[in-house]
């Protein structure tokens, strides 16, 4: 070997050293409330992560050290937030929430987008005894999942309460005369759409819902000008997606070029993103999908209006609220208690009823709150909830008259 | 036994001694990052058992790696089977699977192989969604165990131990001395009247049979399988770059770049979380240019040149 290959392998080491020495970061301010998070900043769910999750963190972070910090240990202490990124890897988002706990040490963690990721990091949270407000996290496990993590709350409902909130809306459509008994389902043939349709399939058929067209299409499937020609092929009254976002925005596209004709059309995970309004505007007026909101409330107005003043964005009509609820309910938890003591925390949460921009929230023996929207409808530009388990204040869905 | 022979066999009996009380030194965070290495050293190693002689560039690490996951999460999940049940079944699949992938693709030469093996991954996410979709149905897959992070390095170091074992053996005997011609020139290879299609097809199960074997082991730590998680195409690249910086002319050269690779991608992570798909490329470049033999390969050849 020459002097050359040995300066250039020196070369390369010194290189990785170099970067590898740069990662050695250290924050270390006194008299602040350490909060973690690991969020999707990358990857294939940083889209819903941007939306639903991020401008509530730094919105409530703002609120809460402009009006001088929590209330702790008698006096105030500002929040210092830590951020990692996991690519939307479940293996980083563990390590990322170990280096929280363990490396630097933070008071309390914030809750992952997404139902594999609030899985995945609940053993960490029960292990180090953080209190984990999952919202992003729609199952069917819950009783299960609680008793083996007590630390762990639930707040936006079961797969079961979602395909119920759809049922219902269909039935209450075919009640009032607007639509009949023809139903076309579709799924995206991934983790949550499989669940979903699995679940609704008994559901319809028992409810009295013929479905005339039952059909699957893989995760980034580009052109689903198919399914929706089969779709209408078949001549349902309703047609029903279970789909994910970048098939919500697709389907309901190709609908709208194939004009198809039913009178209630329903679409999933992203129906409720201000994107969504924002891209085909008046054409989904009608449009059912999951979540929708309460607008009317005075809570939930200045709640919208915050969130556009300050970070600039529209929140969406879904799980932004109850995701800003979720930080209302740690804040208040903390407060109430007055200590950064984390089983105390967890037992505040589980024992007292928080008021947040959703409403009264507290929990069940299966640290489950029974109280979100499942169903939205838009409204001149607004995503109105018509169904929901335990709000009692939704409207009654309306037929869709076409698509203009 | 010769007398090299028996300080390497000493000196891996202190390596995997020292990796094996790791987990009762290290807490939460370095021995997640210790479990993630031993991943790696695992998966690099398997992957070099076929690549390192035959010099044919799989890509199916994340295919196979995505079968035992899944299969974990199904069984477990839907059907109420244990851990262990569907842990012994996974590789088998996975192994099925690679002897008709290799018998339709190792026919041919090199390119198409890698080509193929790209997709297959995504190929294979598409099908198992699709069995699952039509025919199975689901409630969601979780993998809940009482597993500790500190338990599955263990499971995982035993695999890794059996990798190299397994490898040391293949290499002593008929078939690791024919898949070396292999690599060296495969016309020579079948002139000689070796069965160069079956040789690498033997070995390329092997690989799926690990790889599906440690996607099996590592699900308990997801608790909850997406099949767009785990069939993670990143994970063949990242595989690669581990096995190619150690040196993949020596059995235990992987080992030495897995480690070095997590600690550097780690704080790649934390600090510059932006450039990580950068950084992969960057490496790559780099040890292509610079370190063609690897760190092994590097400090062969400095050995030489002090004894000279």
């Amino acid at each position: 070997m020459d002097r050359r290959s040995v300066l250039r392998a020196a070369c390369t080491w010194a290189a990785a050293a170099g970067i590898g020495a740069l990662a050695v970061t250290s924050a270390l301010a006194e008299d602040t409330v350490k909060i973690g998070v690991v969020s999707h900043k990358t990857g294939p769910l940083a889209g819903g992560e941007a939306v639903t999750h991020t401008p509530n963190i730094e919105m409530w972070v703002k609120q809460v050290n402009d009006r001088g910090g929590l209330k702790v240990d008698g006096g105030q202490k500002k929040i210092e937030l830590i951020d990692y990124d996991d690519k939307t890897n479940p293996a980083e988002h563990i390590k990322a929430v170990q280096r929280l706990a363990t490396q630097d040490k933070v008071d309390f963690m914030l809750s992952p987008y997404g139902t594999g990721f609030n899985v995945a990091a609940a053993p960490i949270y029960a292990k180090y005894g953080y209190p984990l407000i999952a919202v992003s996290a729609i199952t069917d496990k819950i009783p299960e999942l609680a008793s083996r993590f007590p630390n762990m709350f639930f707040t936006l409902g079961s797969t079961t309460g979602f395909v119920e909130g759809a049922r219902d809306t269909l039935v209450g459509l075919r009640d009032a005369g607007v639509i009949g008994n023809r139903i076309a389902m579709v799924n995206v043939a991934d983790a949550f759409g499989i669940e979903l349709a699995d679940v609704a399939r008994p559901m319809l058929t028992e409810a009295g819902f013929e479905i005339v067209y039952d059909k699957s299409y893989p995760l980034g499937t580009p052109d689903l000008s198919p399914i929706i020609k089969g779709a209408k092929a078949a001549e349902p009254d309703a047609f029903v997606a279970w789909s994910y976002p970048p098939d919500t925005f697709g389907l309901t596209e190709q609908a709208i070029i194939e004009d198809l004709d039913v009178n209630a059309y329903y679409t999933a995970v992203a129906t409720a993103f201000p994107a969504f309004s924002a891209k085909f505007g008046s054409k989904i007026e009608g449009n059912l999908g999951a979540g929708g909101v309460n607008p009317d409330t005075p809570a939930m107005q200045a709640y919208r209006e915050e969130h556009k003043a300050v970070t600039g964005k529209e929140p969406d009509y879904w799980a932004s609220a109850t995701y800003y609820a979720s930080l209302q309910i740690l804040e208040q938890a903390i407060e109430g208690v007055g200590t950064l003591d984390r089983q105390a925390v967890i037992d505040y949460i589980k024992t007292h009823t928080f008021d947040t921009v959703i409403g009264p929230v507290s929990f069940d023996e299966n640290n489950n709150s029974e109280r979100y929207w499942s169903v939205g409808q838009w409204r001149d530009g607004v995503f109105r909830a018509v169904a929901d388990t335990g709000m009692g204040d939704s409207v009654k869905p309306v037929a869709k008259d076409g698509w203009n | 036994m010769s007398r090299g022979e028996a300080i390497g066999l000493m000196l891996a009996i202190i390596v995997v001694a020292v990796a094996a009380v790791l987990p009762l030194i290290l807490d939460g965070y370095w021995l997640s990052v210790a479990l993630t290495a031993m991943m790696y050293v695992a998966l690099a190693t398997s992957w070099t058992l076929f690549s390192g002689p035959t010099r044919y560039l799989s890509l199916a690490t994340g295919a196979f790696f995505g079968i035992g996951g899944y299969l974990v999460g199904l069984g477990m999940s839907d059907y109420g089977l244990s851990f262990w049940l569907m842990a012994a079944i996974a590789p088998v699949v996975a192994t099925a699977l690679a002897l008709l992938i290799g018998l339709a693709t190792l026919r041919l030469s090199g390119v198409y192989f890698v080509i193929f093996t790209l997709g297959l991954a995504e190929m294979i996410r598409n099908l198992v969604s699709w069995i699952q979709n039509n025919f199975l149905g689901s409630r969601g897959l979780y993998v809940l165990t009482d597993f500790t992070d500190a338990d599955i390095y263990w499971m995982l170091l035993a695999v890794s131990v059996a990798i190299f074992a397994l490898g040391w053996w293949i290499n002593r005997s008929r078939l690791g001395f024919a898949l070396r011609i292999i690599g060296s020139d495969e016309e020579v290879a079948k002139h000689v009247g070796i069965d160069t299609a079956w040789s690498k097809v033997v070995l390329f199960m092997v690989t799926g049979f690990f790889a599906a074997l440690i996607g099996a082991l590592v699900a308990p730590r997801y608790s909850y399988i997406e099949p767009n998680v785990v069939f993670s195409p990143e994970l063949s690249f990242i595989v690669v770059v581990m096995a190619l910086l150690g040196g993949i002319h020596r059995l235990w050269g992987p080992l030495v770049g897995v480690i070095p690779f997590t600690l550097i991608w780690e704080g790649i992570t934390i600090s510059f979380p932006n450039y990580t798909t950068l950084f992969l490329g960057f490496s790559f470049l780099l040890i292509v240019y610079f370190l063609p033999h690897g760190v092994v390969g590097l400090m062969q050849s400095l050995v030489r040149r002090v004894g000279r």
